[in-house]
């Protein structure tokens, strides 16, 4: 009974929010439709951003939506529509050796479990202070420079993905315009290029 | 019973560890490339939500936090990257199943 006394609200929202986010990652891992693997994955994230909220950590949980949700998640789904045919789609999330991988994944949980929960962890009286003051204190101070380096790595990245998505297009559409102007290069080709 | 309604630390290991070998079990067994970065974010929110929780509960103060901004950041430039050269495996391949994009291997 005494246990019972502690059942605030605080844990009740915990486990739906760790429910969500483990059943949301369940689908992911083994939905065979690509499209509600992803949209699953919207709801681990959504899960893991609550998780957060409730460790007190405001400015990540807020960081997780915008980026995770907004960005990641509209690029992946993105990302599926532009490659595969809507047809085809129950089984475009092919898996193999389920039969093997869960085992092994089993075993791994087991083992990583009872690592955490056996190894003695040192722990502090939890404060639970808006978070966004000290964060930015941290970031222009003592992470300054993995600061200024992740904004050096988010512009190579940018650029990095232009580049790589951009030659497929340009190959892409120098042969379109090579192969129709093949046939009529002696007539309309030809004349096209005296005119200019 | 107190272990199981009082929330600690423990409880959001679990957690992360679960949605660390589930996004394991996606990488190892999906076939489509999309898939597995599916399974990649979610390794990346597993060891994420380690480092808020390990802030929040042995060390007290926000350096977890900000390694847990940094992952995201990193999440963010990973994923842009992968689907840019999924697309462009996708025009070469006209497929992003893992198994017929072996031209390296042969």
């Amino acid at each position: 009974m005494q246990a019972l006394h502690n059942f605030n609200a605080a844990t009740v929202v915990f486990y739906l929010l760790a429910a969500l986010a483990v059943a949301s990652a369940l689908g992911v891992a083994l939905s065979r439709n690509i499209l509600h693997s992803a949209f699953s994955l919207l709801g681990t994230l959504a899960g893991v951003a609550g998780l957060y909220f409730l460790l007190g950590a405001d400015f990540v949980a807020v960081v997780q939506l915008l980026v995770y949700v907004g960005g990641i998640l509209v690029l992946i789904l993105f990302a599926v529509l532009l490659t595969r045919e809507i047809t085809d789609i129950r089984i475009s999330n092919l898996s193999v050796s389920l039969l093997g991988g869960v085992p092994a994944a089993l075993l791994l949980l087991g083992l990583v479990t009872h690592i955490c929960l056996h190894a003695p962890f040192a722990s502090t009286a939890p404060a639970t202070a808006p978070t966004v003051h000290r964060l930015g204190d941290a970031l222009l101070r003592e992470y300054a420079l993995p600061f200024e380096i992740a904004s050096v790595v988010l512009l190579m990245a940018l650029v990095g993905a232009m580049v790589i998505a951009r030659r497929a297009v340009k190959e892409e559409a120098r042969s379109a315009v090579d192969n129709p102007e093949a046939p009529p290069t002696d007539g309309v080709g030809a004349g096209a290029g005296g005119a200019r | 019973m107190t272990a199981l309604v009082t929330i600690g630390l423990h409880h959001y290991l679990v957690v992360a560890s679960l949605l660390f070998v589930l996004g394991l079990l996606t990488v190892a067994t999906r076939r489509n490339a999309v898939a597995i970065l599916m399974g990649v974010e979610l390794i990346l929110n597993a060891a994420s939500l380690n480092f808020v929780a390990f802030s929040k509960y042995a060390h007290g103060g926000v350096a977890g936090q900000v390694f847990s901004l940094f992952i995201i950041l990193l999440a963010a430039a990973e994923a842009v990257i992968a689907l840019a050269i999924v697309l462009a495996i996708f025009r070469n391949f006209k497929n992003v199943d893992v198994f017929a994009t072996t031209t390296l291997r042969e």
